[in-house]
């Protein structure tokens, strides 16, 4: 995992990470609870990133719709703890409801593409994303169902043991906000999708993913079965969108279809380019940066470019996907690894020296 | 039987569209293996200039017939400029890398174009001027007979001249020749003393300019063009290539004209096909439904978008190598 001659060294290193990781929300909250909610949504992208991870970075299948999954995790959750159907389940009841749900989906739509070539699973994913979106945005007639465009509120938030993640607790002199819970929450969910990604990386799955990555003719002579191995990285990936889908969610308490279009499937095919495909602080990387860097532009751009040219040229939005569309282009062009690359290729280059 | 011919002739309208994108994406597949996904938004992107030139010109007093194959004369450079850059700067430098590089180069290049649009022509829907003044023609004597518009007519004409001039640059010119020859074998095809990157840069550019044209179709076909068009209108023609057989020239245009009978037959009888008093004759539990929604159905005319969607899983499922096309192997 983390690379260091002395292990002693390496202890301290985790401690102070974990002390950072841990005074990092209440130090955000003097500069705005906005910039809290910033970092919950970028540990919401990393859990996804992470799920993409399996397909892209371990499997090699390009997976451009992902952000369908999420959306079948967001609305199981929103559908079964919501006013909409009168359904309150709790929320560790849902979380795996909701990686099933999608699950079955992405084997529903990986079994008939994954025979083929990579491309097709590219295309048909992609389209999947759009339909999804279309079926959310029409099942309101005439089952109401997803209560169409207008989406579904007032969805439950956490709770657990006694604390409502959904207001601010007071513990004595001390105001613990809703926010400030949902990041500790998402802490503790990503610090576990992190070991099982690694635990995975390491199995035996992982290293068949590995091999199909690399040669896939060349896995299957040596007696993988590459269908259902890409079956289920395909399967495992969805799994985990549908997770950080049910935790959107519950922290936004609001969704529509809005939130599921294209652009949000290329931000975090963008995330896992850029960081390094296959490499699980790689893809940690990338989603920070890509999380936060924006979020600097929109800071940024519009007052620079007010004062610039006195009006608003590009919006930070637009500039945002132009700036996810250059990452991939550039990233694919110059450094296919990522900005950091996955260990294997880094154990291959190490071999070369040694010969 | 008046409603089955109208959407007969609307399909076919739509279909000879898909038909024309559907051959810039097998052309390329054909000679690189390679699925553009930015196809889509080199079709956006001629639509779009075709509009600009129209409203520049729409107050010129110029013959509408003119402007309109001013547009056309605007939007082929522009959109063969892009498909030239589009793959000397993002698939050539790929050409031997692993197979992902370059589909994520392609999806990065499709939001480059899309939001450069945006930031051109904004996120509005720009609705195009109507120059030429719709004529429709009854096709039968009594007045609720099927109609053909003088637009239909025009771009079902301009498709059939297309293909026909797509052929015979395939099978009748050097350039042809040399196109067939580099998608058998490209290095035995450069050992014959073709350049291929030339005949590849041509390959994209023949393909964006049918792309251009096809942009033109359809924004004076539905009226209105937008910076996301050219997504959902690729996938149903990358879905035409696939069903007719990628890489298959004839395949594309019949996959094409398919899909566009699908969606239009999709739309115009699904609706009542699965209306919920319908199936409640012979379905249970649709009593309710139709006794509070006697119009409603199960899937009306907003799911036309599926359709295609829903034939590219079938045909990937029951026969991947399309009607017309060969064997798709893992790898080819």
């Amino acid at each position: 995992m983390i690379n260091s001659a002395n292990p002693k060294l390496k202890w301290i290193g985790v401690a102070l990470i974990a002390i950072a990781l841990v005074a990092l929300p209440f130090v955000l909250a003097q500069a705005g609870t906005a910039w809290v909610r910033i970092t919950n949504f970028a540990i919401l992208f990393i859990l996804l990133s992470l799920g993409l991870n399996i397909v892209v970075g371990f499997a090699g299948l390009l997976d451009l719709g992902y952000i369908a999954f999420y959306a079948v995790g967001a609305y199981v959750y929103a559908l079964l703890a919501s006013p909409h159907f009168g359904l309150h389940l709790p929320w560790w009841m849902i979380l795996p409801i909701g990686a099933f749900v999608a699950c079955i989906f992405g084997v529903l739509l990986g079994a008939p593409t994954l025979k083929l070539r990579g491309d097709y699973l590219a295309i048909v994913t992609l389209g999947f994303g759009e339909i999804i979106r279309i079926f959310m945005n029409n099942l309101s007639e005439p089952i109401n169902i997803t209560n169409g465009p207008k989406g579904i509120t007032t969805i439950d938030p956490v709770k657990f043991m006694g604390l409502d993640f959904g207001n601010a607790t007071r513990i004595g002199e001390f105001m613990l906000s809703g926010t400030i819970k949902y990041y500790f929450f998402l802490l503790a969910v990503l610090l576990i999708v992190i070991v099982i990604n690694f635990r995975l990386q390491n199995s035996r799955i992982g290293r068949a993913w590995e091999a199909i990555r690399e040669d896939e003719m060349a896995a299957r002579a040596m007696g993988i079965n590459t269908t259902r191995m890409k079956l289920l990285a395909f399967a495992m990936g969805a799994s985990f969108g549908g997770i950080a889908g049910g935790m959107f969610s519950a922290i936004q308490g609001f969704i529509s279809p809005e939130s599921f279009v294209l652009t949000e499937s290329v931000m975090v095919l963008a995330m896992v380019v850029l960081g390094g495909m296959g490499n699980i602080w790689g893809v940690v990387l990338g989603a920070v940066l890509l999380s936060f860097v924006p979020e600097l532009l929109r800071y940024t751009v519009t007052p620079a470019q007010n004062a610039l040219f006195g009006r608003q040229i590009i919006e930070a939005e637009v500039l945002r996907m132009l700036l996810f569309g250059l990452a991939m282009v550039v990233m694919m062009l110059y450094r296919p690894a990522g900005l950091l690359p996955s260990a294997i290729r880094q154990r291959e280059l190490a071999r070369k020296d040694e010969e | 039987m008046d409603t089955f011919i109208q959407q007969l002739i609307n399909g076919l309208t739509l279909g000879c569209v898909y038909a024309v994108v559907a051959l810039g994406y097998t052309m390329v597949y054909g000679i690189i293996q390679l699925i553009n996904f930015a196809h889509g938004e080199v079709v956006m992107i001629g639509a779009m200039v075709a509009y600009t030139v129209l409203t520049m010109l729409a107050a010129s007093g110029l013959p509408p017939v003119f402007i309109v194959a001013l547009a056309v004369f605007a939007a082929v450079p522009v959109c063969m400029a892009v498909g030239y850059s589009m793959e000397r700067v993002a698939y050539r430098p790929l050409r031997r890398a692993p197979r992902l590089a370059p589909l994520i180069t392609a999806i990065g290049i499709s939001m480059i174009l899309q939001h450069v649009a945006l930031i051109i022509w904004s996120r509005n829907n720009l609705s195009f001027p109507q120059l030429i003044p719709l004529t429709t023609y009854h096709l039968g004597s009594s007045e609720t007979s099927a109609t053909i518009t003088n637009v239909q007519v025009g771009i079902i004409l301009t498709s059939i001249a297309m293909m026909a001039a797509l052929l015979a640059l395939v099978y009748k010119t050097r350039m042809g020749i040399a196109m067939r020859a580099t998608s058998q074998n490209p290095q035995v095809a450069g050992l014959m003393g073709i350049n291929i990157n030339q005949v590849i840069s041509f390959t994209f550019m023949v393909g964006a300019a049918l792309g251009a044209i096809a942009g033109v179709m359809v924004g004076t076909y539905y009226g209105i063009a937008n910076y996301t068009m050219g997504f959902i209108l690729g996938l149903k023609a990358f879905s035409a290539a696939v069903l007719g057989g990628i890489g298959n020239l004839g395949g594309a245009v019949l996959g094409g004209i398919l899909i566009g009978l699908i969606e239009a037959f999709g739309a115009g009888y699904m609706g009542d096909l699965t209306n919920v008093c319908f199936l409640n004759s012979f379905l249970p539990g649709f009593a309710n439904l139709c006794e509070s929604n006697a119009n409603g159905s199960l899937f009306g005319s907003n799911y036309k978008d599926v359709y295609a969607f829903i034939v590219l899983i079938l045909v990937l499922v029951f026969k991947p190598s399309g009607l017309l096309g060969e064997r798709v192997g893992d790898r080819a």
